[in-house]
């Protein structure tokens, strides 16, 4: 029976933490009660992105966007819009500052400004069925790899669409198949692919979007690339922490294998190839290539000295090629649609070298002090500025942009006068921070350069693996004297101590968690140095945030005594009558921040 | 399932492909069956239901099928609006299920349109 109408649930972790499952099921039960079964079918999808106003939902061919379901609108939502035909308006996304609801998705701009290649099939497919993968031209790639083009061709396809690894480095994915083919013919052993979905940045969430959504595009750019460099091996090494992601990824394995596309002989033809899933145990350094071989030969997670790179001798000494779940994705397409296709979006020129541009889309996860929090994908060269106040939609509250931090904690701040930037990995480079795997954290004025600093010098500390003394010490040291500044007991001379370790670091490392662990503290003290000298100087926290210098006092002209904040104080801090201005206790008071967010006349006051 | 060759894949894509192209939104004509209180009573939903056979016999894959409410002229329903794509829009009234069938192998498929059951072509003026 053919359907005349899908309704497209997001089935992404944002929106199956928001109900989505329980949504859909709710939706289907309605449909049958209606007597709609045979018309209108329901389909479970990977992320759609808007993560912000979840669980979301598309019905097509309408093309109309619901967003902020619950259960009790489901009998109104089938009747109306199912049934009768009359999409339901409340339902609908009100955009901010917007006078009325819009109802299709090319009238909002969070998706109108996104060019979708990577994740072209997110909330059209079902990700747990590879018929809809094929039917949206998947694998077709595959078979013009297999029957059409020789392993040499492919490289060379690769490597004029300019394509740079997405995972955050930014190398030149055609280069790298080519250098682990010769090394493998070279030495005549066979050669590994692994595909690195150890994505461990805070805030960042892509490669898990792109897996869950879309995991037949994964595996088949493994396959294309393992037909190019000559594999019969390859390894998806995911972290534990993603159990939706692996299990999709398992059953279209599955899948595939069933269908004759993985295994012996695929497609009929004489290529032999199979992916195994190796789970990570969550640590950060998984994510470098070294650490993660080691980690797949089942050792102690920990990288090893580069000057003989895995591409020569990774997995148990084989030549291992390693890209980004990213990366792979993009694999598929450019084989499909051609290097000149790829390379009319971006920037530089990259006909003769990858190094010369950016080419390609980039998948972000948009997160932080922005209205419309979730995961995009613009072209190479989009400026930060459409970013974060075209698609996110601005700063909540219409509070000031600050800063935007990319690159994760390898990456770094860049304030507002860097928001017209083009966004690619040779401009973020040069202004201090870099690509990364995509993680775009936005912060408003209510941000602390410094409390940034310290929060991601922690998190890196945590993760570092110990095994060489510039990471290890020098983050530790790092991390005592960013924790000092905004205890407010920094010293003069602390940012230039900093600034000296920060080199040691970038010059000293064993790996690149160590040699880029300092960019954080290094970009901020580029960009606000003022803020870190009024730590310094003035035991004064600009953005009152440093809680250690900053405290709540109440104003007694503006208090009306609702009571509102001694509710909200969980220490007991606040006293008094109702009706009569509240006293606040500083011995109490644990500076939470609660109070002021519960009153409504502006009366608690952060100095 | 057998292991599929490269021609297999091709056979396969062809085959669902047009389920997904809906979802993406493209197709070469719509039809509105409207579905108001009025609609269903006089019998809408088995307009539909023969207007979804038809095109599951045909195996037609580029043809969309959507609902919406009254279109004013209650005595006359069932009603649908058959839009084929860069043509003005033909309202058909007093549908039965037989009747649907013809006016979509006649107008959606041969691009003629069932005059002894059109109501008139084109919009009413909105806005």
């Amino acid at each position: 029976m053919a359907f005349r109408s899908h309704v497209l649930v997001c089935a992404g972790t944002g929106c199956v933490s928001c109900g989505s499952f329980e949504l859909g099921a709710a939706i289907e039960a309605e449909i049958a009660r209606r007597d709609l079964a045979g018309e209108v079918q329901v389909v479970r999808t990977g992320c759609q992105g808007f993560c912000a106003e979840g669980p979301v939902l598309i019905v097509q061919p309408d093309g109309v966007f619901y967003c902020g379901l619950k259960k009790p609108d489901v009998p109104a939502l089938v009747e109306e819009h199912l049934l009768k035909g009359r999409p339901v308006t409340k339902l609908m996304y009100t955009p901010p500052a917007a006078p009325a609801p819009v109802p299709t998705l090319s009238q909002i701009p969070f998706f109108a400004k996104q060019k979708l290649v990577v994740l072209r099939n997110r909330g059209l497919i079902d990700p747990e069925r590879i018929e809809d993968y094929i039917a949206r031209d998947g694998y077709a790639a595959l078979a013009k790899a297999l029957g059409e083009m020789t392993p040499e061709q492919i490289i060379q396809e690769i490597k004029l669409s300019g394509l740079r690894g997405r995972g955050g480095g930014g190398f030149p994915t055609g280069v790298k198949w080519a250098t682990c083919r010769q090394a493998a013919v070279h030495r005549g052993v066979e050669p590994i692919v692994v595909c690195n979905a150890d994505e461990g940045d805070p805030g960042a969430f892509m490669d898990r979007s792109i897996i869950e959504s879309d995991p037949h595009a994964v595996i088949e750019g493994m396959i294309i690339g393992a037909r190019a460099i000559g594999a019969t091996q390859g390894f998806v090494y995911i972290r534990h922490e993603y159990p939706i992601a692996r299990e999709r990824l398992a059953k279209a394995l599955d899948q595939a294998r069933e269908y004759g596309l993985l295994g012996r002989g695929v497609l009929g033809t004489k290529l032999d190839f199979d992916i195994s899933i190796v789970q990570g145990a969550g640590a950060f350094v998984c994510g470098e290539s070294t650490a993660l071989m080691a980690s797949l030969e089942g050792k102690v997670g920990e990288p090893r000295a580069k000057y003989i790179h895995t591409v020569e001798y990774g997995y148990k000494n084989l030549p291992t090629n390693l890209n980004n779940v990213e990366t792979w994705a993009n694999v598929p397409l450019i084989i499909n649609r051609g290097a000149a296709w790829f390379t009319s979006m971006g920037t530089g020129d990259v006909s003769d070298n990858p190094w010369n541009g950016s080419s390609g889309t980039k998948v972000f996860s948009l997160v932080g002090k922005v209205n419309n929090t979730g995961l995009i994908e613009v072209p190479m060269g989009i400026t930060l500025r459409e970013i974060i106040f075209d698609i996110g939609g601005g700063i909540p509250r219409g509070r000031a942009f600050k800063a935007v931090q990319t690159g994760g904690p390898s990456g770094g701040c860049l304030p507002a006068s860097h928001l017209d930037m083009p966004v690619d990995f040779d401009s973020l480079t040069a202004a201090g921070s870099m690509m990364g795997s995509g993680g775009m954290i936005v912060m408003d004025d209510q941000t602390c350069m410094v409390d940034v600093a310290r929060y991601f010098i922690g998190f890196l500390t945590e993760e570092s693996c110990g095994k060489c003394i510039p990471c290890r010490e020098g983050l530790r040291c790092s991390l005592d004297v960013l924790t000092r500044i905004s205890e407010g007991k920094g010293e003069e001379g602390d940012v230039e101590l900093l600034e000296e370790m920060g080199g040691v670091m970038q010059d000293a490392c064993l790996c690149a968690l160590g040699s880029s662990a300092p960019n954080p503290v290094i970009s901020t003290l580029r960009y606000f140095r003022d803020e870190y000298d009024a730590h310094v100087r003035e035991h004064r926290c600009p953005a009152g945030v440093c809680k250690a210098l900053i405290k709540y006092e109440i104003d007694q002209a503006k208090c009306d005594g609702c009571h509102a904040c001694v509710t909200a104080c969980s220490t007991g801090a606040i006293t008094g009558q109702v009706k009569y201005p509240h006293l606040l206790n500083q011995d109490l008071c644990i500076k939470c921040g609660a109070c002021i967010e519960a009153c409504k006349r502006e009366a608690v006051l952060r100095a | 399932m057998p292991r599929l060759t490269i021609d297999d894949l091709k056979k396969m894509r062809d085959q669902s492909a047009g389920a997904i192209a809906l979802r993406a939104g493209t197709a070469r004509a719509k039809v509105t069956v409207h579905m108001g209180t009025c609609g269903i009573a006089a019998g809408a939903r088995e307009v539909m239901a023969a207007l979804l056979a038809a095109i599951e016999e045909q195996g037609v894959t580029d043809v969309m099928v959507t609902t919406s409410g009254c279109a004013g002229l209650c005595s006359r329903e069932p009603m649908a609006t058959v839009e084929v794509r860069s043509q003005a829009p033909v309202k058909y009234v007093n549908l039965t299920p037989e009747k649907m069938a013809q006016v979509f192998q006649q107008h959606v498929l041969g691009g003629e349109v069932v005059m002894d059951a059109a109501l008139a072509a084109g919009c009413e003026t909105t806005g």
